[in-house]
C-alpha cells in the first residue's frame, strides 16, 4: 500500500512537471548495477618499506620513478598528497591505542558513484563508467580545474609546468587494464591484500563480512559506502576515519545535489524574467506618455 | 595617379582624425607623454615578459597555484571581482531601458562600456589561468557539460559579451559616421537589455552558484545554500557603485568632453545611484544574516574566521551602506563617492575571502599568491584602463554626438 501511495504521487509529479525523467532522477543512485570497485583494509596495510603500490602504479601509467628508495620511510615524515607524478600516496598516522604499530593508508582517486568532478565539468571530460571507473579525457579539457576545486577528497591534481599540453591527472583504476581483462596493478601487488578488487556490491559484502568475524579489528564503518553518495573505492579501519586522513564531514549527499537546485532555477530565469521585464517597460512607457499627455493637455488649457 | 594621391590624403587624415584624435603622428605620439603613461608603460615592461614565461613555462612558472589552492587572485579578482565590478551595465541599463529611470540616461553609455570591457578583461584574466585558453570556445562547440554551472557562466559570458557590444555599437557607428546602421542597432536596444538583464542575473549568481560544490572546503560562515544570491544581490550593488565611481574618475580625466549642464546634474545622479546602492546594501546585509540564521553557524562567530566574517559583513556592507545613505540624506555627491569606493572594495573583499581566505580553510596548504600574479592581475587592469581610454576620447561616450538623435 505504501509502495503504491509512492508511485502514485510520483506519478502526480510527474504529471504535474510534466517529466517522468526528472522524478526518477531524483532518486538515490546506488551506482551502476555491476560496477567495479575496490576495497581497501587499512589494518593489513605495511606501508613501512613497501610502497609496492605506489611502485606499480607509476609503471603502468608511465610515471616518473620515485626518487628515493622505497626503503626510506623518510617520505612518511610528511603527509602527501596525489599528483601528477603520483596517482596514489600511502600516508603514515599515529594509532593511539597502539603506538608501535602506525597505520598507513593508501590514498588515490575514490571513483564515487556520482562524482563531482564530472558534474562540475563545464566540457564533459570526466566519465562514470558503467564498469564503475571515473575517468578523464585530455582532448577536450581546457584546463579550469574546477574539479579539483569540487572534489572533495582533493584528487585530480594539475600538470602546472606544461605550458602546452597540461592534464587533470589522476587513478582511473587502471582504465585500459580492466578492459583487458586484468586487475588494477595497485591490487594485483599489494603483498598482503590489503587491497581488493571486484564488483562493489561483492565487496560491500566483503567488508560486512570482515567486520562481523573479527569485531576487534574494525570499527563497525565501511568509509565509501555511503559517504558523498557512495564511492567506488571503499575502506576498512580500526580507528575513526578522520583521525586517519578521511573528510570526516562529508555527508551521504551525492555532490551534483548541491547544485542542482540552482541549475532546476535557470528555466525558470530564462521564462519568467523576459516577460517580466517587458511588462515592466511597457508599463514605465504607458505612465510616461501618459504624463506627456497631461504635461500638453495643462499647456494647451 | 592623382586619385590615388588623394586616396592616401584621406586615408591620412582619417587616421588623423579616428584614431591620432586630430593631430600629427608625431605630435600624438609626443602628447603620450604623460605621468600615468609613464606608469603604465613601467607595468607592461614588466607585466608583458611575465605572460611570456607563463604561456611558456606553464602556471606554475609564475604562480603559487597548486593542487590543493587551484584557484587564486587570478579568479577571486580578474574573474570574480571583475565581473561583479562589471554588473553596473546591465543594472544601469535595466533601470533606464526597462524600469523608466530616464534621468539617468547620461551614465548608461559609460556603464555599458565600463561593462563590456570589464567583460572583456576578465576574459583575457581567465586566458593566464586556464590551463589551455585555446580552447576557450570548446564548452560552446565541442564538448557539452551541461551538468556543470561552470558550463552556464561559459556561455552566459560569452553571449553577454555579444549582448554588451550591441548595446555599446551605438557609440562605435556614431564614430564612424554610419548613420543607417547605428539607427538599426539603436533600435535594438531594449531587446539587447531584456537579454543583458536575464544573462546577467543568471551568470552573477551562477558565479557564486559554483562554490555550492565546496562544502567541505568553503568556511561555513561563507558557505550558504544562497551563495547565489549573495552574488546577485552584491553584483548589482557593486555595479551600481563602480558606475559612481568611474563617473568620477570620467569626470576629473575627461571634464574636458562633458558639457556644463551635464557636470550640474552629474551631482544630482551621483546622489540618485547613491541612494539605490545603499538600499541594495542594506538588503544584502540583512541576507548575511539570513544565511548564518538559516544553517545556524552562530558558533562560528566567535573563532578568529568569525571576526574576519563579522569585518566583512559590518566593515564593508553595513558601513559603506550607512554612509551612502546618510550621503544622499544631507546631499553630499563627494561623501556618495567615498562610500561608492567603500562598497566597490567590500564586494571585492567578500569574492577574495569565498575564493582565498576562507577557502580551504582547515586545510594546513595555505595559500598566498605570488608576486607574477599580482603583477599579471595589474597589467590586465592597465591593459583595461588605457582601452578605456582610447575608447571615450574617440567616441561619444560621455558626450553627445551632435549628428544623432538619442531618443532611443
Amino acid at each position: 500500500m505504501k509502495i503504491k501511495r509512492r508511485e502514485f504521487g510520483k506519478l502526480l509529479g510527474a504529471a504535474c512537471l510534466g517529466a517522468t525523467g526528472s522524478a526518477k532522477a531524483n532518486e538515490y543512485f546506488a551506482g551502476w548495477p555491476d560496477s567495479y570497485g575496490m576495497l581497501t583494509d587499512t589494518t593489513l596495510c605495511i606501508g613501512s618499506n613497501c610502497r609496492k603500490c605506489e611502485e606499480a602504479c607509476k609503471k603502468v601509467n608511465n610515471l616518473p620513478p620515485h626518487k628515493t628508495p622505497l626503503s626510506d620511510d623518510s617520505v612518511f615524515e610528511k603527509s602527501r598528497r596525489t599528483d601528477s607524478e603520483n596517482f596514489t600516496v600511502v600516508n603514515r598516522f599515529e594509532n593511539a591505542a597502539d603506538p608501535e604499530r602506525p597505520i598507513y593508508v593508501k590514498k588515490q582517486c575514490m571513483h564515487c558513484n556520482e562524482p563531482a568532478c564530472a558534474s562540475a565539468c563545464l566540457v564533459k571530460a570526466f566519465t562514470k563508467t558503467p564498469e564503475g571507473l571515473v575517468i578523464y579525457n585530455k582532448d577536450v579539457c581546457i584546463g579550469c580545474r574546477y574539479c579539483m576545486v569540487a572534489c572533495p577528497f582533493n584528487i585530480p591534481s594539475y600538470d602546472y609546468f606544461d605550458a602546452f599540453q597540461p592534464q587533470v591527472r589522476k587513478c582511473t583504476m587502471c582504465y585500459d587494464r580492466i578492459k583487458e581483462g586484468k586487475i588494477p596493478a595497485c591490487a594485483e601487488i599489494c603483498p598482503k591484500e590489503a587491497i581488493t578488487f571486484g564488483k562493489r556490491k561483492d565487496l560491500v559484502d566483503l567488508a560486512r563480512d570482515k567486520i562481523r568475524d573479527h569485531p576487534d579489528n574494525y570499527i563497525h564503518h565501511i568509509f565509501g559506502e555511503h559517504e558523498a553518495g557512495g564511492t567506488g573505492w571503499i575502506y576498512l579501519a580500526g580507528i575513526d576515519y578522520g583521525k586517519i586522513g578521511f573528510p570526516d564531514d562529508l555527508g551521504q549527499t551525492p555532490y551534483p545535489e548541491y547544485t542542482r537546485g540552482f541549475l532546476s532555477a535557470v528555466p525558470l530565469v530564462l521564462i519568467i524574467w523576459p516577460v517580466m521585464l517587458i511588462g515592466f517597460q511597457k508599463l514605465s512607457q504607458r505612465k510616461e506618455n501618459t504624463s506627456k499627455q497631461i504635461r500638453s493637455s495643462k499647456e494647451e488649457g | 595617379m592623382a586619385s590615388s594621391i588623394s586616396k592616401e590624403l584621406s586615408i591620412r587624415s582619417w587616421i588623423s582624425q579616428k584614431l591620432l584624435l586630430g593631430k600629427s603622428f608625431s605630435a600624438y605620439v609626443k602628447d603620450l607623454q604623460s605621468p600615468f603613461n609613464v606608469i603604465a608603460a613601467v607595468i607592461l615592461a614588466v607585466g608583458l615578459p611575465i605572460t611570456w614565461i607563463r604561456f611558456t613555462k606553464g602556471i606554475g612558472a609564475v604562480s603559487n597555484l597548486s593542487n590543493n589552492n587551484p584557484w587564486g587572485l587570478w579568479i577571486g579578482v580578474d574573474v570574480l571581482s571583475g565581473v561583479a565590478l562589471a554588473a553596473g551595465g546591465f543594472a544601469v541599463g535595466t533601470a533606464v531601458h526597462l524600469l523608466g529611470a530616464r534621468k539617468y540616461h547620461p551614465v548608461v553609455r559609460p556603464a555599458v562600456l565600463t561593462g563590456f570591457l570589464g567583460y572583456f578583461f576578465v576574459v583575457v584574466g581567465l586566458c593566464y589561468d586556464l590551463g589551455r585558453p585555446w580552447r576557450l570556445p570548446y564548452p560552446m562547440i565541442v564538448s557539452y557539460g551541461v551538468t556543470s554551472v561552470m558550463f552556464l557562466v561559459g556561455w552566459h559570458v560569452a553571449l553577454y559579451l555579444t549582448v554588451q557590444f550591441v548595446e555599446f555599437s551605438p557609440a562605435v557607428f556614431e564614430w564612424l559616421g554610419w548613420k543607417k546602421i547605428r539607427e538599426w542597432a539603436a533600435k535594438l536596444t531594449v531587446i539587447a537589455t531584456v537579454f543583458g538583464a536575464i544573462l546577467s542575473t543568471l551568470h552573477q549568481s551562477a558565479l557564486g552558484a559554483l562554490f555550492l560544490l565546496t562544502p567541505g572546503k568553503l568556511h561555513p560562515l561563507w558557505y550558504s545554500p544562497f551563495l547565489p544570491v549573495f552574488f546577485f544581490i552584491s553584483a548589482i550593488a557593486a555595479g551600481i557603485t563602480m558606475v559612481i565611481f568611474e563617473g568620477m574618475l570620467s569626470h576629473r580625466i575627461f571634464g574636458d568632453q562633458v558639457s556644463a549642464a551635464d557636470h550640474h546634474s552629474f551631482d544630482d545622479l551621483t546622489l540618485g545611484l547613491g541612494k539605490a546602492a545603499s538600499a541594495v546594501l542594506f538588503t544584502y546585509f540583512c541576507l548575511k544574516w539570513v544565511g548564518v540564521a538559516h544553517d545556524y553557524r552562530w558558533a562560528y562567530l566567535g573563532t578568529p574566521m568569525g571576526r574576519w566574517f563579522l569585518l566583512e559583513v559590518f566593515a564593508f556592507i553595513l558601513a559603506p551602506a550607512l554612509l551612502l545613505f546618510w550621503a544622499t540624506r544631507i546631499r553630499r555627491a563627494e561623501l556618495v563617492r567615498l562610500g561608492a569606493v567603500w562598497a566597490v572594495t567590500g564586494v571585492i573583499f567578500n569574492r577574495v575571502n569565498v575564493s582565498m581566505v576562507a577557502m580551504n580553510w582547515n586545510n594546513p596548504d595555505r595559500y598566498s599568491p605570488h608576486w607574477m600574479e599580482y603583477v599579471v592581475t595589474i597589467t590586465v587592469i592597465t591593459v583595461g584602463l588605457l582601452t578605456f581610454r582610447f575608447i571615450v576620447n574617440r567616441m561619444p561616450v560621455l558626450y553627445k554626438h551632435r549628428d544623432f538623435d538619442y531618443e532611443h
